[in-house]
């Protein structure tokens, strides 16, 4: 893998170079914003694994009164899995949606601090969420895969993207879901509707829905809350896979798995406060906050 | 104690007076269930049996495949133009119906806030609910002689093989009108007083609130879930309405069309009094011709036949059943294929 410098602290660097290998499938032409500022060629694709990729800075979310996330920064390492835990309601899906402005969604929700990807700040009046969904894909926490064909599905992204033209689309497919690790399963029904699947290649059909469209980032919120331990031992192993090609930012309830699968660890708790965020090591052996060991050894939450 | 235990047995005993209560309301039920069914069956009983009696005075074969209807005058019964004018007016309306009202369920659902859609769904609503009368009524005070300011010209001929660019530009205002297909001469002719043109037109707007009500129904039952999943690949409001929402909500959809298209096929009164009663075959391939000359529906047929003086008896009497049946026959196979079509795409999402 080439690495190119990056400058990860303003974002708006003229770094067009490209990273060859990944170049048929990359989509980093597309740019993000509207029109002027132009983040094209800060390719996080190209960027080493540690770098990062997602920081906030001093973020609160407000649902009307509520507040949902409080004074929230932290950065976010490019081609590792970040997990973020902690009790139900304290905020962790809030944040995770605001990576992609998923929060543009619901009226009631508000925005302020800073919240960059690849240096640019997503929340800036000319960025389109849109173009940013593009390079930051998401998968939910009940499998939602679209009442169309399995292969419909998977072509979805590209199609709607019109990069269908571009790309090979049977190949796109195809590798998507074998990256996905499903391939074996379906590859005799690629017109059978994707409802016909059950809940946990479901699952992965929408994991290789997203990564079809080739996104630098995947956002998961608690993507095996409604599988069964086999399907979830799966869908374990493929996160484990992807983070070697995208960054991962997991949500998940299950302090278990975050230990297994994941770098690094945030503890959100009530109140939509991130109290620690470090290695996942650290974060499971010796906590800095006896609120955060509490946490883990499941005296609090 | 002995007094307790007495109450309890008591309570759990059937109360005589509540069983026969509850035996009634199942009568009553399931009563106005078979009253229904039998009022159906009584209803395409009495079609058949004078449809039949028709029949076997006039052949089937001559009525099924007669281009002449004329049942005062020549005697004949030729039912092709009518079902050709049921047609005519059915497709066009559908024409205008059928993509607006879809185009105002996607609004709707998709695009309008709660307040605006709050005024505008009970507003499209009120437009169903307004007499067809009043529509026939608009088709020849208003729609007519609006769109025939348009079309100012008397049967101008437009010869074979002229380009539409080489149409002179005091045709402008037709331009939009003209087939120039090489092979055919068109006729670009004035609007009659009685035609089919503004009757398709009030039709088209007397379904669209059938189309976009039910349409929207079924668009807003799509779960977000869908809506998120499609957003998170990075497509436009456009793309989730119209490549996700639409495709999942087919079934819905299309009950909504055959919903339409059955009211527009048993349509009577604005029908009738917009296109007239001059039973008409297909121009061809003049097909403008059609939509401005006057036509009769297989509906305005039967009127025309009730509000006679020959009601109750002879063969034009009976014609007004074999009609009847056909109609019924045309609605049912609507009907059936929707069934069938729902059946594929039924609850898509679940
Ligand atoms: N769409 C919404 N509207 C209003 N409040 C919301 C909405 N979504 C979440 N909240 C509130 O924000 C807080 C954080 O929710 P969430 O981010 O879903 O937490 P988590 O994913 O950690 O369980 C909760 O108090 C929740 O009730
Ligand atoms: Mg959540």
């Amino acid at each position: 893998m080439s690495n190119n410098e990056i400058a990860t602290d303003d974002g708006i660097d003229g770094a067009t170079t490209t990273d060859t290998a990944s170049n048929t499938l990359d989509p980093s032409g597309d740019p993000l914003v509207d029109h002027d500022i132009s983040v094209e060629g800060s390719d996080s694709r190209s960027a080493s694994s540690g770098k990062t990729v997602i920081e906030s800075r001093n973020l609160d979310v407000y649902y009307d009164d509520l507040q949902a996330i409080d004074d929230v920064s932290m950065a976010i390492p490019a081609r590792q899995v970040t997990a973020m835990i902690g009790p139900s309601g304290c905020g962790k899906s809030t944040f995770l949606r605001c990576i992609n402005r998923m929060n543009d969604l619901v009226d009631s929700a508000r925005v302020e601090g800073e919240l960059r990807f690849d240096g640019q700040d997503v929340y800036e009046q000319d960025i389109d969420p849109v173009a940013l969904r593009r390079r930051i894909g998401m998968v939910f926490q009940h499998p939602n895969p679209f009442p169309k064909s399995i292969y419909d599905n998977v072509a979805y992204g590209l199609r709607v993207q019109g990069r269908d033209g571009e790309v090979d689309l049977d190949q796109q497919v195809e590798e998507s879901l074998r990256r996905a690790a499903l391939w074996d399963e379906v590859k005799d029904q690629l017109d059978k509707s994707a409802l016909d699947l059950s809940g946990g290649q479901q699952q992965r059909l929408c994991i290789a829905r997203a990564i079809a469209v080739d996104p630098d980032v995947i956002l998961m919120d608690e993507p095996a809350s409604a599988l069964d331990p086999i399907a979830t031992s799966k869908i374990e192993d493929l996160i484990e896979e992807l983070a070697e090609e995208f960054t991962v930012v997991i949500v998940t309830h299950n302090m278990q798995q975050a230990a297994r699968i994941s770098d690094r660890t945030a503890v959100f708790l009530t109140g939509g406060e991130l109290v620690e965020y470090d290695d996942t090591g650290t974060i499971f052996e010796n906590p800095e906050h006896q609120r955060v060991e509490d946490y883990i050894t499941g005296k609090f939450g | 104690m002995s007094n307790e235990s007495q109450s309890v047995s008591d309570s759990l005993q059937r109360n005589q007076f509540v069983a026969r209560k509850e035996r009634l309301y199942a009568w009553l039920i399931a009563g106005s269930a078979v009253l229904t069914i039998l009022v159906t069956v009584g209803i395409v009983l009495a079609l058949s049996v004078n449809a039949l009696t028709f029949w076997r005075e006039i052949s089937p074969i001559a009525f099924f495949t007669g281009t002449n209807w004329s049942p005062k005058i020549a005697g004949e019964y030729g039912v092709l133009p009518l079902v050709s004018g049921t047609l005519l007016v059915t497709v066009c309306s559908a024409l205008i119906a059928l993509p607006v009202g879809l185009a105002a369920a996607i609004y709707l659902s998709e695009y309008a806030s709660e307040r605006v859609r709050s005024i505008l769904k009970p507003a499209l609503e009120v437009l169903a609910g307004v007499p067809t009368v009043i529509y026939g009524y608009m088709a020849l005070v208003y729609v007519t002689p609006l769109i025939d300011g348009f079309l100012p010209i008397d049967a101008t001929v437009i010869p074979s093989r002229i380009q539409i660019l080489a149409i002179p530009d005091w045709l402008p205002a037709i331009s939009g009108f003209v087939l120039a297909l090489p092979e055919f001469t068109l006729v670009v002719p004035s609007l009659r007083t009685f035609n089919a043109l503004s009757a398709s037109i009030v039709v088209g707007i007397m379904i669209i609130p059938m189309v976009s009500s039910i349409s929207e129904d079924a668009l807003s039952a799509v779960p977000d879930s869908l809506r998120e999943a499609a957003y998170g690949l990075g497509s436009t409001k456009f793309d989730v309405s119209t490549k996700v929402v639409v495709p999942s909500a087919t079934s819905g959809i299309v009950a909504s069309y055959v919903l339409a298209l059955s009211r527009a096929i048993g349509e009577t009164m604005a029908v009738t009094m917009a296109m007239g009663m001059s039973p008409q075959m297909p121009y061809f391939p003049n097909v403008l011709k059609n939509l401005a000359e006057s036509s009769q529906t297989i509906t305005a047929a039967m009127v025309q036949i009730a509000g006679a003086d020959s009601l109750g008896t002879g063969p034009t009497f009976e014609a007004m059943f074999a009609l009847g049946m056909t109609l019924f026959a045309i609605t049912l196979t609507m009907n059936v294929l929707a069934e069938l079509v729902r059946r594929r795409f039924r609850e898509a999402y679940e």
